[in-house]
C-alpha cells in the first residue's frame, strides 16, 4: 500500500512465473524494464530542467526567459532538441573518429549511472550496494575520462588545452570532496545510501554543516559550473574541451552537464538533508520520492543561484582555493568529526547534535580569523611603499638637452 | 554453465584482449585507452568475486587518478604522439616462444597447488565485508603496522615525486 | 547482493544506448555535406598552422600526481570510518595519525611551491 513501483514489480513477476518463465529470467526481466524506465525518467527530467535553467536564469537577470513557444514556453526545450538533432555533424578533419564519437557518450552514460543507487523511497532503490559513496566517486571519476577523450580526440589544441585544465580542476576539487564524502560516512557508519539515510535522525546537515558546505562548493567545480568555468564559459572565445562538437553531440555534453548538476543536488539532499525522510513516508512511500525531489530541487535551486551571482574566478585562483583552502580545511574537519565522535560515544542525540554543530561554528569562526589575518597580511604587504624610480624635472630636462 | 561462468569469460576475453590490445596499438593514446578498458576488466571481475569495495576501489584509484596521469604523460610529450610504426622487433619469434614457456610453467606450478580446488570460506551471515576490513586495518594483532607504514610509503611518493618532477625556476 | 550488482551491470550496458540513440537519429536525418573549409578545427578564426600538441607543462602532471596520493589515502580511510563504531579510541587515533602524516606532505608540497598554478 502507498509503494506503486514494488507493486507493480511484484504482479509482473507473478504474471511472469505464471507463463513458465524460471525464477532468474524473470528478475532479469524485471531488472532490464527497471533500468529502461529510471533511465528514461531521468531522460524526460533532463529536458524539463533544460527549460528550468533557461526560466530560473531569465528571472535572475530580471527578464522573462522563453515565453513564445507553448504556455510559459515549456515546448522550448522539444525545440531545442528537434534543432540539435537536424544539425550537420561536422568531425573535425584529423579527428581520432572513434574515441571522438564515444566521448559524448560516456559523459551522459556516467551521469545515468550515478543514478542506480540513489535510494527513492524507503523501498524504492535501484541497487542497495554497500559501498555507494565509492560507487558515486568512481562514475564521477569515469566521467573526467570522458572529458579528456573528447578533447584529445578533436585535433585542436585549444580543445586539448581546455581539456587539460579541465581535468585538473575537476581532479583538483576530487580530493576535498572525497574527503567531506568521508564524513557523513563517519557519522552513519555506512558507504550504503539507504543506510546513510536511515542514520539521519537528525539531518547531518545539523551536525556537520560545513561538510555540507565543501561537498556542495567541491562538486559545484566538479560539475565545471560558474563560478567555476573558466574553461567553457559562454564569454571565452574559445569553448573548452567540446569546442569541435556540434549538434546532438554537444546537446549530450550539455545535457550531461545539467543532469549531473541535479545529480549533485540530489545527492546532496540524500546525505545531508534526509534523502527521502519526511512525515508519514513509512505509511506511505511514494510519498520518499517527493521528499527527496522536493529536496534536490531546493538545492538545485542554490546551484543555479551561486551560478548567476558570483564572478568567475581566474584558474589560478580556482586551484588555488581548492589545494590551499578547501583540502587544509576537510582534513581538519575530518579529525576533530572523528575525534569528537568517538568521545561523545554515549551522549544522547540532542547533546551529540549540538556538540558537532558547536565544532563546526567554531571551526568556521577559526577559518574566518585566519583568512582575516592572512588578508591583513597581504594587504600590508602589498600597500607598502616600494622605492620606485622617480625622475625629477632637472633630470628631464638633461635628457631632451635643455639646460 | 551458469551464468556466472559465462560472464566471467567474457570478461576475461573481453580484458585479455584489451591487455593485447595495449602492447599492439600503433597510437600511444590508443594504448592507454585500451589500458583502461582492461583495468575496468579487472574491476568487473571483483565484483563477480563479491568484493565490491574492491571494485569501486579499482575504478576510482586505477581509472580515475592512475590512468589520468598516464594519459597526462603520454599527451605532454609531444614526440611519441605520432604514430610510430609496427611495435614488433627483430627478434619477435624468440619472446614469443619465452612468454609461452613462462606461462606453461606457471601453469603448471599452479596445477600442482591444491588451493585452487578448495572454496575460501565465506564471511559468517550478516558481517560487512567493508566494516571487517576497517577493523583489521587498525587492530593492533591485525594490520596496523602496514596501515600506517602505507601513509609513511605514500608520503615519501609524495615527496620523491615532488623532488624529481619539480625545478625550481 | 547479486540483484543490486546485476542492476549496475545492465544499466553499465543500457546506459550508453540512450545517448547512442540520439546520437544514431541525426545520422539518419540530419544533412550531410563535407566540405574541407567546413571540416578545418578551429583556431580562433584563423588557419591552423603546426601539429596539434601542447606546450609541456609540469604542473599538470604534478596537479594529477598529488591527486593520485590523497586519493588514495583517502579511500584507505573509507573502512575505518565504516569500521568506527567497533573501534576503541585508539584505533581512531591511528587513524588521525595516518591522516597526519599526509597533511605534512600537503605542507611539504605547499612551502615548496608545488600547489601554484603559474
Amino acid at each position: 500500500m502507498g509503494d506503486p513501483i514494488n507493486l507493480i514489480g511484484d504482479w509482473l513477476r507473478n504474471l511472469m512465473t505464471g507463463w513458465g518463465l524460471p525464477e532468474n529470467l524473470a528478475t532479469f526481466i524485471l531488472t532490464v524494464m527497471g533500468v529502461v524506465v529510471m533511465a528514461s525518467f531521468l531522460l524526460i527530467l533532463d529536458i524539463a530542467l533544460v527549460w528550468l535553467e533557461r526560466k530560473v536564469v531569465a528571472r535572475f537577470q530580471d527578464r522573462i526567459g522563453p515565453n513564445r513557444l507553448g504556455p510559459f514556453g515549456i515546448i522550448q526545450p522539444f525545440a531545442d532538441i528537434i534543432k540539435l538533432l537536424i544539425k550537420e555533424d561536422i568531425t573535425p578533419q584529423g579527428a581520432d573518429r572513434i574515441i571522438y564519437n564515444i566521448a559524448p557518450l560516456f559523459a551522459l552514460a556516467t551521469v545515468l549511472m550515478m543514478w542506480a543507487v540513489i535510494p527513492f523511497a524507503p523501498t524504492i532503490l535501484g541497487a542497495d550496494v554497500n559501498v555507494a559513496v565509492l560507487y558515486i566517486v568512481a562514475t564521477g571519476a569515469v566521467g573526467t575520462l570522458g572529458v579528456i577523450m573528447a578533447g584529445w580526440a578533436s585535433n585542436n589544441k585549444y580543445a586539448l588545452l581546455g581539456a587539460f585544465r579541465t581535468v585538473a580542476q575537476m581532479v583538483s576539487y576530487e580530493v576535498p570532496m572525497v574527503i567531506a564524502l568521508l564524513i557523513p560516512v563517519l557519522l552513519a557508519r555506512s558507504m550504503g545510501l539507504q543506510a546513510i539515510v536511515d542514520a539521519q535522525q537528525p539531518w547531518f546537515i545539523l551536525v556537520a554543516p560545513l561538510a555540507a558546505a565543501i561537498f556542495l562548493v567541491t562538486s559545484i567545480a566538479e560539475l565545471g559550473r560558474a563560478p567555476f568555468d573558466i574553461n567553457e564559459a559562454e564569454s571565452e572565445i574559445v569553448a573548452g574541451f567540446h569546442i569541435e562538437y556540434t549538434g546532438m553531440k554537444f546537446g549530450l555534453f550539455y545535457a550531461g552537464e545539467l543532469l549531473h548538476a541535479l545529480t549533485v543536488s540530489a545527492l546532496v539532499a540524500t546525505l545531508f538533508l534526509g534523502g527521502w525522510r519526511g512525515p508519514f513516508v513509512d505509511q506511505v512511500p511514494i510519498l520518499g520520492v517527493f521528499y527527496l525531489f522536493v529536496k534536490a530541487f531546493l538545492i538545485y535551486y542554490v546551484i543555479m543561484w551561486i551560478r548567476y551571482s558570483f564572478p568567475r574566478l581566474r584558474i589560478d585562483q580556482m586551484l588555488g582555493f581548492s589545494w590551499k583552502f578547501l583540502t587544509p580545511l576537510a582534513l581538519v574537519l575530518l579529525i576533530l568529526t572523528a575525534i569528537l565522535d568517538k568521545a561523545m560515544e554515549g551522549a544522547t542525540p540532542l547533546v551529540y547534535t549540538l556538540v558537532m554543530l558547536g565544532m563546526n561554528i567554531l571551526l568556521v569562526w577559526a577559518t574566518v580569523q585566519v583568512l582575516r589575518t592572512y588578508a591583513r597580511v597581504e594587504r600590508r604587504r602589498v600597500a607598502e611603499r616600494r622605492p620606485v624610480a622617480t625622475a625629477t624635472e632637472a633630470d628631464f630636462k638633461e635628457l631632451i638637452g635643455q639646460e | 554453465m551458469s551464468v556466472y561462468q559465462i560472464v566471467f569469460l567474457i570478461t576475461a576475453v573481453v580484458t585479455l584482449g584489451a591487455a593485447v590490445m595495449v602492447v599492439s596499438a600503433r597510437s600511444l593514446v590508443h594504448s592507454a585507452l585500451w589500458l583502461i578498458l582492461a583495468l575496468f576488466g579487472v574491476a568487473v571481475t571483483f565484483a563477480l568475486l563479491s568484493a565490491p569495495f574492491f571494485t569501486v576501489v579499482q575504478v576510482v584509484i586505477y581509472i580515475g587518478a592512475i590512468s589520468i596521469l598516464m594519459i597526462f604523460a603520454i599527451m605532454l610529450t609531444r614526440r611519441v604522439m605520432q604514430d610510430t610504426g609496427p611495435g614488433v622487433n627483430q627478434g619477435w619469434w624468440m619472446a614469443l616462444l619465452l612468454s609461452f614457456l613462462l606461462f606453461g610453467g606457471l601453469a603448471w606450478m599452479l596445477s600442482t597447488w591444491e588451493g585452487f580446488g578448495t572454496a575460501l570460506p565465506a564471511l559468517p551471515e550478516g558481517v560487512d565485508q567493508v566494516k571487517a576490513l576497517g577493523v583489521a586495518l587498525v587492530s593492533p594483532n591485525a594490520y596496523v603496522l602496514p596501515f600506517e607504514v602505507a601513509s609513511v610509503l605514500l608520503l615519501a611518493a609524495l615527496i620523491g615525486s615532488i623532488v624529481v618532477a619539480w625545478e625550481k625556476k | 547482493m547479486q540483484n543490486d550488482w546485476l542492476f549496475i551491470g545492465i544499466f553499465l550496458i543500457l546506459a550508453p544506448v540512450f545517448p547512442g540513440l540520439a546520437l544514431l537519429i541525426p545520422r539518419l536525418i540530419a544533412p550531410k555535406k563535407p566540405n574541407p573549409l567546413k571540416s578545418q578545427t578551429y583556431e580562433c578564426g584563423i588557419e591552423t598552422y603546426g601539429d596539434t600538441w601542447v606546450q609541456f607543462k609540469a604542473q599538470y602532471y604534478i596537479f594529477a600526481l598529488a591527486f593520485l596520493i590523497f586519493d588514495v589515502e583517502i579511500v584507505f580511510l573509507y573502512p575505518w570510518a565504516v569500521a568506527f563504531d567497533q573501534l576503541p579510541l585508539f584505533a581512531v587515533m591511528e587513524g588521525v595519525i595516518f591522516i597526519l602524516i599526509l597533511v605534512v606532505g600537503l605542507l611539504y608540497a605547499w612551502r615548496k611551491g608545488i600547489l601554484e598554478w603559474v
